[in-house]
């Protein structure tokens, strides 16, 4: 698999997503500080962050006896310039400020 | 000070001193980054991140801790205005390592000031993929787009 295969198939699952906004709110967290307040398995999590990890979107860092995950954007910069940011950025924010807006207006 | 650190990785098909000499080498960092880097590179020596512009504005400053040939460095990265005060310093380490057929690079910035911290968040990915790009195709990407 490719690479960047490998970060499509990565940033495809919703539980990963999380991992991912749970790492960028913090970064640099253990097994157990990410398993918290999770509705996921120990196990799953420490296989999603395998994936995740496989993928490049973290890096893990030894500390002691503690391993840390960090949130790594590099790839995600890679899919921005390649797949977004030739696809006129500015007009697309403006599409989805207007989608944002009108959809809170519905009753 | 905030105690947050970024950890930035980035897979390369090149070689440890290809990479080395496209960090340190004020005329690729140009090519790529748009800044020359500027440094004897010897520990305790001063750095500086100068941009390619008319006026050769200093963007950041710091000192060199620890360099290691092809493999490590070590240095200490703050505003210009920061030269003299180490308690704003934010520290950088750049390391080098092989990995089956690719070189892995990884960059840890921690020691963050938060107004450091969101300058950096935004340019580091941006430097990196246009590093990679540069190495591997020759062309490097538009880091300011």
């Amino acid at each position: 698999m490719q690479p960047i295969d490998k970060v499509f198939k990565a940033l495809a699952d919703p539980n990963r997503r999380q991992l991912l906004d749970r790492l960028h709110a913090r970064n640099g967290q253990t097994l157990s500080e990410l398993c918290e307040g999770l509705d996921m398995a120990r196990q799953s999590v420490t296989q999603h962050l395998g994936l995740l990890e496989d993928a490049n979107l973290i890096s893990v860092q030894r500390r002691g006896r503690e391993k840390l995950h960090y949130f790594n954007p590099v790839p995600i910069h890679e899919i921005y310039v390649r797949w977004i940011r030739k696809f006129e950025p500015r007009r697309l924010d403006a599409l989805r400020d207007l989608k944002t807006k009108l959809e809170r207006q519905r009753p | 000070m905030s105690n947050a650190t970024f950890v930035y990785v980035t897979y390369i098909a090149t070689t440890h001193d290809k990479v080395w000499q496209a960090l340190l080498d004020g005329e690729l960092t140009r090519q790529y980054w748009q800044h020359e880097n500027v440094s004897n590179w010897q520990p305790g020596a001063n750095w500086r991140l100068v941009a390619d512009n008319a006026e050769r504005t200093v963007r950041h400053v710091g000192k060199i801790l620890e360099t290691v040939p092809n493999k490590r460095l070590v240095l200490t990265w703050a505003d210009p205005e920061d030269a003299a005060n180490p308690a704003r310093h934010s520290r950088l380490a750049i390391e080098i390592e092989t990995v089956g057929e690719m070189v892995r690079l990884t960059v840890t910035h921690d020691e963050l000031t938060p107004e450091m911290q969101r300058k950096i968040s935004n340019g580091w990915p941006r430097v990196l993929s246009s590093l990679k790009s540069f190495l591997e195709t020759g062309r490097p990407l538009d880091v300011y787009a």
